[in-house]
């Protein structure tokens, strides 16, 4: 089996900042969504979310703020699954509560490095 | 009862006793000397009340019988090389020799049994197998089931653990560290609990005693303020909630009635009530650990009632302990929860990614989930189930469940 990594992208701008029942009920639906893979013993690490600032350092040493403000899909968090294949961890990802709000999932698998 | 059947019944429940008094006294290096002693008045009680049949009071006469055993052993060493601690051959002209059955005695010495057993500097897996064996009584055969292995591995696994303890000078003696304790020593309190709810390893259904006795150190470990910890009063709590229907559980040919079945006016209120009271005591603090989980679960069973309340809030109980940990049963369960809420159909589909094909209980559950829409699917399931399960009472419910469909 392998390890792969579900990134999580929505729009935060254009997003309306959620009342506390819209946030009890995301609570629920990725509780279930990640309690299915959970329950299929395919889930590796929660993950968490991200704040949504953040602080980008290019060449030359220089920082900027973001990324959030030069791009529309920006990171909103990550789960670690394992699975057979890419195919089988993207149908895994079916369902997650991101894509209810108009974001996607990103799947990547894992690759350690050989340091 | 004969002495047939209450022999047997006695082990479960004195032996563990009479070693854990023993050890105390001898100290955990003569714990094999503790067994043989323990075994040796069990095989003397068979012969003898075969013979004589069944003495007025068992239970004191085991401890009489032990006791005078001990006696002789001590006297034979107390002028033999190896030493116990604190026996010179002056104390031979004591009439006590310390041999303290009585029950705070019996009480405390268990628990520090308990702790000595559950040493971080064993495996957990050697642990619970230890506790088993010495707190407990179990049988080898019956660890190998409890713990899908098999003699041999058993055999090995008890003896390096009683040698790695004998090596680290282990005695009995409350921690330094019970926090550090507690999670061995409640998993072996649970395993203990669910061994005598389940039994599956054994001809009696449901040996009470076990679980009473599980609840019985538990409760002790909340009367000691070191071990009084929310996780231990969560334990409680599920204990108490299961502990509640352990009476509408056994039917008149002694038969496993399974909840759904179950007649609510024979579960026992006071437990329940007892069940809240720890439950209660559990909420405080942030942690929210697998036995505050399932006690939550066991909570919303003590009512029968099947509100979308009810099952909204096990389905998310359910959800939060995979998320904690995986396990099979649970998986099972929250499928289970969905069908509930979403329908069979819906169950189906959450059933059916768990591919656990190789598990009875998994197919059992299709089997239910399957009846009424595809019994032929259904009954290929509880064939299945059949074939897989490995108790009679297990195997009984599932022929009901098919004999519905037919």
């Amino acid at each position: 089996m392998n390890e792969f990594l579900l990134l999580f992208r929505r729009d935060f701008k254009s997003a309306d900042a959620p009342s506390p029942q819209d946030l009890q009920n995301a609570m629920k639906l990725w509780q279930n969504w990640l309690g299915g893979i959970a329950a299929q013993n395919k889930l590796v690490d929660t993950g968490n979310r991200l704040a949504s600032e953040g602080k980008v350092v290019h060449a030359g040493d220089r920082i900027s703020d973001g990324p959030y403000a030069e791009i529309k899909e920006s990171l909103g968090g990550y789960t670690i699954i394992r699975a057979d294949s890419l195919e089988e961890a993207a149908e895994l990802a079916k369902g997650c509560p991101v894509t209810l709000i108009g974001g996607n999932v990103e799947v990547r698998q894992l690759v350690p490095p050989n340091l | 009862m004969s002495e047939k059947e209450i022999l047997p019944r006695l082990f479960r429940t004195e032996y563990r006793k009479i070693i854990a008094v023993l050890c105390r006294r001898f100290g955990f290096d003569h714990v094999e000397t503790a067994e043989d002693i323990a075994s040796d008045t069990f095989l003397t009680a068979a012969e003898t009340w075969g013979l004589k049949g069944l003495p007025d009071k068992p239970e004191a006469w085991l401890y009489k019988v032990a006791s005078n055993k001990a006696v002789n052993f001590l006297r034979k060493k107390a002028i033999q090389e190896r030493p116990i601690p604190g026996l010179t051959p002056d104390e031979s002209t004591v009439n006590d020799w310390g041999i303290d059955l009585s029950p705070q005695n019996i009480q405390d010495s268990q628990l520090q049994m308990i702790f000595a057993i559950c040493q971080p500097l064993l495996p957990p897996y050697s642990q619970v197998a230890l506790a088993l064996r010495i707190l407990c009584g179990f049988g080898i055969d019956e660890i190998a089931g409890a713990f899908l292995s098999n003699r041999e591995t058993i055999t090995k696994r008890l003896q390096r653990a009683k040698d790695k303890l004998r090596e680290n000078k282990i005695t009995l003696g409350f921690p330094s560290d019970p926090a550090a304790r507690l999670p061995a020593v409640l998993s072996t309190l649970y395993l203990l609990f669910n061994e005598g709810y389940y039994s599956r390893h054994s001809d009696w259904l449901v040996r009470k005693d076990l679980c009473l006795e599980a609840m019985r150190l538990t409760l002790l470990l909340t009367e000691y303020p070191d071990t009084d910890v929310p996780d231990v009063s969560a334990l409680l709590a599920l204990m108490c909630f299961h502990a509640s229907r352990l009476d509408a559980r056994i039917g008149s040919k002694g038969e496993i009635i399974r909840y759904d079945d179950q007649d609510p006016a024979l579960w026992n209120a006071e437990l329940i009530g007892k069940g809240n009271f720890f439950f209660n005591r559990a909420a405080q603090g942030e942690h929210a650990g697998q036995y505050h989980l399932e006690a939550a679960i066991a909570y919303w069973h003590t009512s029968k009632e099947d509100t979308a309340e009810k099952w909204d809030a096990i389905l998310s109980l359910y959800n939060r302990l995979l998320l904690q940990r995986y396990s099979p049963v649970a998986a099972l369960n929250r499928a289970f929860a969905i069908s509930k809420i979403k329908g069979k159909a819906a169950g189906i589909q959450e059933a059916e990614k768990l591919k656990l094909g190789s598990y009875g209980p998994y197919h059992h559950l299709l089997g239910y989930l399957y009846s009424g829409t595809d019994n032929s699917r259904a009954l290929f399931h509880l064939q299945q189930a059949l074939q897989l399960s490995n108790t009679p009472a297990d195997r009984d419910n599932i022929r009901r469940d098919m004999a519905r469909i037919n």
